[in-house]
């Protein structure tokens, strides 16, 4: 275990670049651009004499009812939680290049042969790279975005009071502890979701002899023309577009955290009738957890586990360095 | 005394060429074994099948484990440095010590802080930064704070100044080896190492054509200086190599009669190098 944990931290000290200070940096810009939207709305109001502060505002906040008043905590909630989604995509390509890179760059650089000098199995060292693409890598964006989305609210939490609006009154509106919630609670999710492509790209990475994202690319693709050509879905009656969306798409796409929102058809079933007034649902373990259901899900994990040992078979016979 | 590696008929083809063409061979403990071989004879191969690092056909025993199927627990006995620069450009010397350190049970930082205190190394510097030589002083230092029965050398100072060179060996028998060690090395700067070698072992071809140790190789083989007059006699005898300095020709003779090889002229013992030239004969050719 205490191996297991070393070789963990072998990752993160090897990709702190992208495992954290992507993420850091795609946060402080967030920040820097809604700061800049504010400063440029504020002085556009000085300017024009529009007086959407003041006196005016508190005034609104006086005579809104509650709904209005769960409206403006919705607003909050997804000033916390809209961070992630920038965050989220780029985390998706620091887990794409990651793991396309995980068990080739150190055959490239002969440094397997240091690492391959100590005590550690080849099913360790590939199930390390396997977790850092698959939580490690996930946890630090959403704790990234945690921090990035308190401190918007904090943001807006100022300007508001500068026109007079309580804070206090701003932030009991919000629900900043069920979006910290929402957002971790998606992690686990996130692993079994992406399985499939971090499997797939992790086994060209391992076996390909040069230049791993032309296969990972190639090969599904090429493998979606021939079916889409030869019509081979026809036989299993599902239409050809089957293919394109639960194999092609899946190996390669699915490190995007949110895709499966986009791909699972299961995820919108159940959209309609949600609360407007409560973004949260649709992050929250009640409505996600709902893809625990759904085969294609269970289907990527199976494909994963197999193509992660066919990574770790790679790993042990490939000897080119 | 017992064996560390023991090899019966290895082989290892690669797609058109045999790399070890069934070898048999075996080390003893507490050797240091010169591997030494033309480019291309099999030698990092011969290295690779021991260290698990590649498939083979025949028997192979390491430390009484079979690298192939044993290799996890075999990497707990066994260290090794291959060539020059294998360390992740990456990694800081902090960094390399602290994973070696928990991933590694026989591993002791003690040793290790000691060696690199004798170095210009610092904590925080990572390898990408460091020179060649640097680079090997970092790995040694790791490799020799871990205590292993079998040290794997392949070509470990390629490329290194001569400070590093001596330096690196130099640091192997007075820190790091004893009787309970065995070092394999494989280097094409003979000279070296010559005088620290235990055993010697040529390798062409994929085949073994020298097995031996370091005072059989001083009965064995004899070196005489003739002059042009004994000339025709020496050449009689047979001599694996024959070369001319001064005017006067040194033949060098496998298994000849000592006393008959002191009437020709003077005899000494060859040095490793003119050994492997004379045995490697037409390798390239």
């Amino acid at each position: 275990m205490n191996t297991f944990f070393w070789l963990l931290k072998r990752e993160y000290w090897e990709h702190r670049g992208g495992f954290l200070w992507a993420p850091v940096v795609t946060g402080g810009i967030f920040l820097i651009l809604n700061l800049m939207a504010i400063i440029t709305a504020e002085v556009l109001s000085a300017r024009h004499g529009v007086r959407i502060g003041g006196n005016d505002i508190q005034m609104m906040m006086r005579h809104a009812d509650a709904g209005d008043m769960a409206q403006v905590g919705a607003a909050a909630d997804v000033a916390m939680i809209s961070s992630m989604g920038m965050i989220g995509i780029v985390m998706g390509i620091v887990v794409l290049f990651y793991c396309l890179g995980s068990l080739y760059d150190d055959r490239r650089d002969r440094s397997v042969l240091f690492w391959k000098s100590l005590p550690i199995s080849n099913t360790s060292t590939v199930l390390s790279k396997v977790v850092s693409a698959a939580v490690v890598a996930p946890v630090i964006a959403v704790v990234v975005s945690i921090i990035c989305g308190l401190l918007q609210l904090f943001m807006f939490a100022i300007v508001l009071s500068f026109h007079g609006i309580n804070v206090w009154q701003l932030l009991t509106l919000s629900h900043p502890l069920r979006a910290v919630g929402s957002l971790l609670s998606n992690v686990p999710l996130y692993a079994l979701w992406a399985l499939p492509a971090i499997g797939w790209l992790m086994l060209c990475s391992s076996g390909a002899r040069s230049k791993p994202i032309l296969w990972a690319l190639a090969v599904p693709v090429v493998l979606g023309l021939l079916v889409t050509w030869f019509g081979i879905m026809g036989l299993f009656n599902l239409p050809t577009a089957w293919f394109w969306t639960n194999v092609v798409q899946r190996v390669l796409l699915s490190v995007f955290p949110g895709s499966n929102l986009v791909f699972d058809k299961h995820g919108f079933t159940d959209m309609s009738g949600m609360d407007d007034n409560n973004p949260l649902m649709y992050l929250s373990p009640a409505h996600t957890y709902g893809l625990l259901a759904s085969p294609n899900l269970w289907m990527g994990v199976l494909a994963g586990a197999l193509l992660i040992g066919g990574a770790i078979w790679f790993r042990r016979v490939r000897d080119d360095s | 005394m017992n064996a560390v590696v023991t090899a019966n008929g290895l082989t290892k083809a690669y797609k058109n060429s045999l790399a070890l063409n069934d070898v048999s061979f075996r080390i003893e403990s507490g050797r240091i074994v010169g591997l030494i071989g033309p480019n291309g004879a099999g030698k990092t191969t011969a290295l690779k099948a021991i260290l698990g690092l590649t498939d083979f056909k025949g028997e192979l025993n390491v430390l009484g484990f079979d690298p192939r199927s044993q290799r996890d627990q075999l990497m707990e006995q066994v260290c090794f440095i291959a060539d020059v620069a294998v360390l992740p450009r990456w990694i800081r010397v902090r960094e390399a010590i602290d994973f070696v350190a928990n991933v590694h049970p026989r591993f002791n930082r003690a040793k290790c802080e000691a060696f690199l205190a004798r170095t210009k190394l610092t904590p925080n510097q990572r390898v990408k930064q460091m020179s060649k030589g640097m680079i090997v002083q970092l790995h040694l230092a790791l490799v020799m704070a871990i205590d292993a029965r079998l040290l794997v050398l392949d070509e470990p100072t390629l490329g290194l100044d001569i400070l590093y060179r001596k330096q690196f060996y130099q640091s192997l028998l007075e820190d790091y080896f004893d009787e309970n060690k065995t070092i394999i090395v494989t280097t094409h700067q003979v000279e070296e190492i010559e005088h620290i070698l235990t055993d010697l072992m040529f390798i062409r071809d994929g085949k073994i054509v020298l097995d031996t140790d370091m005072d059989t190789v001083g009965e064995r083989f004899a070196e005489v200086l003739v002059g042009a007059d004994k000339a025709a006699a020496a050449r009689s005898m047979k001599p694996l190599d024959e070369r001319q300095v001064f005017g006067k020709s040194i033949f060098l003779f496998d298994g000849a009669d000592r006393a008959t090889l002191e009437s020709m002229g003077e005899v000494r013992r060859p040095t490793v190098s003119d050994l492997f030239v004379a045995t490697m004969k037409g390798t390239y050719a």
